[in-house]
């Protein structure tokens, strides 16, 4: 059912060792057992359990809160408000310029509230139970306010505004112009106008949801935090200036995560108040995020809307570019979110030669939980966006949707690619990723199929979609926002070191989430080593004590097989030339370069008999090391490498520059069949071909492709974060947010090719988001199912079933939408 | 008379006797969890849809988040420590390792769980009958592929020893 193959003649790099080959993974021992490490199994002595009390309205003055008759319930051990938190910690910093940077966000709501679901208090007690009754007992009078729900409504005349500070919903605005967009208009033969484009609010909920124990020491004025954060650098940087505490008093700890694929980002606002309870009461205190608290109030994945869309294309079929208004809504507070302002630009022209981009971008606060980074993060409402375009001139002029494809792709023989906006498209070869996406479903054949569908009375449909998965940021795109943020380049540290018995210790700077690192880092320690990757010991999870913290440590944004691993390659090689050195003092050898890694041995290179095994270096440096000679004195056998890409700050008046180091490529094929009678459709046949460049690990790779097909199969048909007209929440659990289940999911075919980055050290690209390929897909497919009976035009990234029959039953809704005008 | 909030209870969980006064309104996943230790059994939901908190209870697979500790006095329950044995993997676990059916780990013991009773039921599932058993365990990382191959090889003895 599920099949991968390699083809051999595009692997440049030959594949030696155990880099390239599927090993079991090491994490998996522990995992199987039930013996992981996650937030909620962390115990202390007498912790206290924490409840979050929650707005029921969606904007609403606060006028008072009691907490007295919680407080006096016994075994309850204290509370915080917000009126607290204001006086204790500082207002996040904003990322955003004016008005955006003027909008004042605490760890509770201080004044107001601002969405169903933001926490007002905190009450900690014994047991869970507890915490909960007590948090039923805290009265809150509320004032409600008039709601925003609509983000093309945000900024009218009238409108509530969410943030009085900031004076306007509005986060951010700019205007990305590249290219020449009036002259590819008067150039084209025809221009393509959508009047709007919607990509829907879904969140990929992890499914452990947030949570963390935390400790705080009064004699050191430190706090610990076990916690599930995806990215303790960034919360570090958020959470120290709040709490008005030096970096090293935030101690981010963690072994397993449970998922997170950017939903755990932004979890700083718990965090802190937890570390206030953690010192007001004097005891760890314990949070688990309910269910029902994640879908209503933790972080969702941005909703765009694109309005006012122009494509001018050649009668051949080939595409100049696209001019739009996009409006991002980014909930109540714009916490990493004005970012998703300016990472799609990462992948501007998405897959294609298009060089004239007019963007004007718009960001908006509305009463809806706050979004963050969410798999695919901002490029992939972009690239469905690219997408759609793709296949709605291609439905509108009668052009093949392949045709179209391999007339606009980038070519191989144009990698590195340039894009309009000064990235790199590393590597890669779309068109025939593309065929072998077609030939696995068999799409000569579909024709007869569709014909054997209709005499069933069915409708049947394919569709394609190609996505990049950019990796490896340049946070210097943070400076496209606001020039005075002083964030660029990227980082990642490892440590490698041989120790007392010759053991081989690899410690990380990632807070992986299942993406194998133990694993994969071991693959490229063994191999540089000469050691096996049994013989290398990778310590499970993150602690920003280890000396393997930097300010960019995490794991998100597609990247660990090029920052973490290039980290670990960096420190490996440093540790092999010290064993070398050692050796070669000890062996008598000519220099470390007549000493050879094999075995576990360091060999003469002229007389392999000649050899000290690991064990022997270990103890050398750590415990027997009277009489060295001088020339050894900065032999540690202990080596740290910081990793950092080469990239400059991009330019911001033109907002021009690479944005990222490699970008990876999937293409998904989704044939699909319809019922006309009730919009009810089955996908019969999907394919997913990947190029990440060189993998270390393929079937990791495979795991992380059938992943991520899940989460865009999850969006494209049954996830969504519906409100209704009060900004009530209707997705709040798992009844009403149906995610796939195994008996949802069509059968997976898989295949990859490898286009080795040139950037990289490895080879390896950043992959695992896959950019919503089967979102952009599944539209594609319905789109082309739909033509046989209405000609509806899919302008909705979410298509559940009953969405579809509205197209059905009243395509032409869809159609006015669209117009194809003569230059 | 003031009300009974808690009463005794004692279970059997992996062939241990656990006797303890308990909260009469507390879930038996957190009893499991928070009064035994035993954190293998995870909970992702607070509405018995995401199934991992799997266990087997009476010789059925059950969501231990939807009972009451209370419930269980008397029952004899399997979790998810209770698999391997002497050090060695149980045959789904090894499978399940072999074929990546897993990778942030959160839904896989209840998953193994739901897989170990199909199987102790079932030795010879068709792939549908697979699907069917895992439907009430959600995973957000595999798409589900890799974990149906991981149940059908364990069911065939494909397995490394």
């Amino acid at each position: 059912m599920s099949s991968t193959t390699t083809a051999p003649e595009r692997v440049e790099a030959p594949q030696k060792g155990f880099a390239g080959q599927s090993i079991p993974r090491k994490e998996d021992r522990r995992l199987v057992q039930g013996q992981g490490v996650y937030a909620d199994d962390v115990r202390r002595h007498e912790m206290g359990y924490v409840h979050f009390v929650r707005s029921p309205y969606a904007h609403a003055a606060i006028t008072s809160i009691d907490v007295s008759k919680a407080a006096a319930l016994e075994g309850v051990y204290g509370t915080l408000i917000g009126e607290e938190v204001a006086a204790l910690t500082d207002p996040f910093f904003q990322l955003s310029v004016p008005p955006g940077s003027e909008i004042k966000d605490y760890a509770l709501a201080v004044g107001k509230v601002r969405f169903v679901g933001d926490t007002v208090a905190a009450v900690v007690a014994r047991t869970r139970e507890l915490a909960r009754d007590a948090a039923e007992l805290v009265e809150v009078e509320y004032e409600p306010l008039p709601v925003v729900i609509d983000p093309q409504r945000a900024l009218d005349d009238g409108a509530a505004v969410l943030h009085e500070d900031a004076g306007s919903n509005l986060v951010w605005e700019g205007t990305f112009d590249w290219g020449d967009f009036d002259a590819a208009l008067a150039e084209a033969d025809r221009v393509v106008r959508i009047d709007r484009l919607h990509f829907d609010r879904f969140s990929s909920t992890p499914l452990e949801t947030s949570g963390a124990v935390v400790e705080y020491d009064r004699g050191t004025g430190q706090w610990t935090l076990h916690a599930n954060n995806q990215f303790p650098g960034f919360a570090i940087i958020m959470m120290g200036p709040a709490l008005r505490a030096g970096m090293d008093k935030l101690r981010f700890v963690s072994q397993d995560i449970g998922g997170g694929f950017g939903n755990k980002i932004c979890t700083h606002p718990q965090l802190v108040a937890l570390c206030l309870l953690a010192r007001k009461l004097n005891r760890p205190v314990q949070w688990t995020e309910w269910r029902t608290d994640q879908h209503t109030g933790n972080s969702h994945g941005n909703e765009r809307v694109f309005l006012d869309v122009e494509v001018p294309v050649k009668a051949d079929g080939t595409m100049l570019g696209f001019r739009c208004k996009a409006i991002d809504d980014a909930g109540a507070y714009s916490r990493y979110e004005p970012l998703g302002c300016i990472i799609w630009a990462q992948v501007t022209p998405g897959l294609y030669r298009w060089r004239n981009v007019h963007i004007d971008f718009t960001q908006v606060v509305t009463n809806k939980s706050p979004c963050g980074p969410n798999r695919g993060y901002s490029r992939m409402q972009h690239l469905w966006f690219t997408e759609r375009l793709i296949d709605i001139v291609a439905h509108e002029l009668e052009l093949d949707p392949v045709e179209i494809r391999k007339r606009n792709y980038i070519r191989a023989e144009e990698m590195p690619y340039e894009t309009p906006n000064g990235c790199v498209y590393d590597s890669g070869d779309y068109a025939r990723c593309l065929d072998i996406a077609l030939g696995l479903v068999g799409y000569d054949g579909l024709e007869e199929r569709r014909k054997e569908a209709e005499s069933r009375g069915k409708l049947l449909g394919v569709g394609i979609g190609s996505t990049l998965d950019s990796g490896t940021n340049n946070f210097g795109q943070s400076q496209l926002l606001n020039p005075d943020l002083q964030f660029s380049g990227n980082n990642e540290v490892a440590t490698v070191k041989l120790d007392i018995f010759g053991e081989v210790v690899v410690t990380l700077g990632t807070t992986p989430q299942g993406q194998s690192h133990e694993t994969t880092a071991s693959q490229v320690v063994a191999d540089l080593l000469g050691v096996t990757p049994d013989d290398v010991q990778v310590r499970a999870g993150h602690d920003s004590y280890w000396n393997t913290h930097a300010g960019f440590s995490g794991t998100y944004a597609s990247q660990f097989a090029v920052t973490g691993l290039g980290a670990v390659k960096g420190a490996t090689e440093m540790l092999a030339d010290q064993i070398r050195r050692l050796a070669a003092v000890i062996l008598g050898a000519d220099g470390p370069e007549g000493i050879e890694l094999d075995g576990g041995f360091a060999k003469r290179v002229d007389n392999p008999e000649a050899a000290l095994p690991f064990m022997a270096c270990g103890a050398i440096i750590n415990a027997n090391n009277a009489g060295l000679p001088p020339e050894l004195d900065d032999v540690t056998l202990n080596c740290r490498y910081v990793y950092r890409p080469p990239f400059q700050v991009p330019d911001t008046e033109r907002k021009f520059g690479n944005l990222t180091l490699t970008y990876a490529m999937q293409i998904h094929v989704c044939v699909l069949e319809v019922d006309p009678e009730t919009g009810v459709y089955e996908i019969l046949d999907y394919a997913a071909v990947d190029d990440c460049g060189r993998r270390i690990h393929p079937q990791i790779v495979e795991g992380q492709v059938h992943g991520a097909t899940a989460h865009g199969l999850g969006a494209a048909m049954f996830e969504s974060f519906p409100y209704d007209e009060e900004g009530t929440p209707l997705a709040a659990n798992f009844y009403e947010y149906h995610v796939p289940h195994a008996l949802d999911m069509p059968p997976l075919k898989t295949d990859a090719i490898e286009s080795p980055s040139p950037f990289t050290s490895l080879g390896t690209k950043g992959m695992g988001e896959g950019g919503g390929a089967s979102i952009h897909a599944v539209c594609a497919a319905l789109q082309d199912a739909l033509r046989a009976a209405g000609n509806a035009i899919v302008t909705d990234s979410h298509n559940p079933y009953h969405r579809v029959w509205e197209l059905l039953e009243n395509p032409e809704a869809s159609r006015a939408l669209v117009r194809v005008e003569a230059s | 008379m003031e009300p009974v909030t808690s009463a005794p209870v004692s279970v059997t969980i992996n062939g241990e006797v656990y006797e303890r006064d308990v909260d009469a309104r507390r879930l038996l996943v957190h009893f499991i969890r928070d009064d035994l230790m035993l954190t293998g059994t995870h909970i992702g939901c607070d509405t018995g849809n995401c199934g991992a908190c799997t266990i087997h209870y009476e010789g059925r697979a059950i969501k231990s988040c939807m009972m009451l500790a209370v419930q269980a006095d008397g029952a004899s329950i399997e979790t998810i420590e209770s698999l391997a044995e002497d050090g060695a993997l149980h045959p789904l676990q090894q499978a399940f390792s072999e074929h990546h059916a897993l990778q942030c780990g959160y839904c896989t013991p209840g998953m193994i769980m739901s897989a170990k009773h199909l199987l102790d039921h079932n030795p010879e599932p068709t792939e549908g009958e697979i699907r069917r058993a895992i439907q009430g365990n959600i995973c957000r990382c595999t798409g589900y592929v890799n974990i149906v191959e991981a149940i059908a090889a364990a069911a065939k003895g494909e397995v490394s020893a």
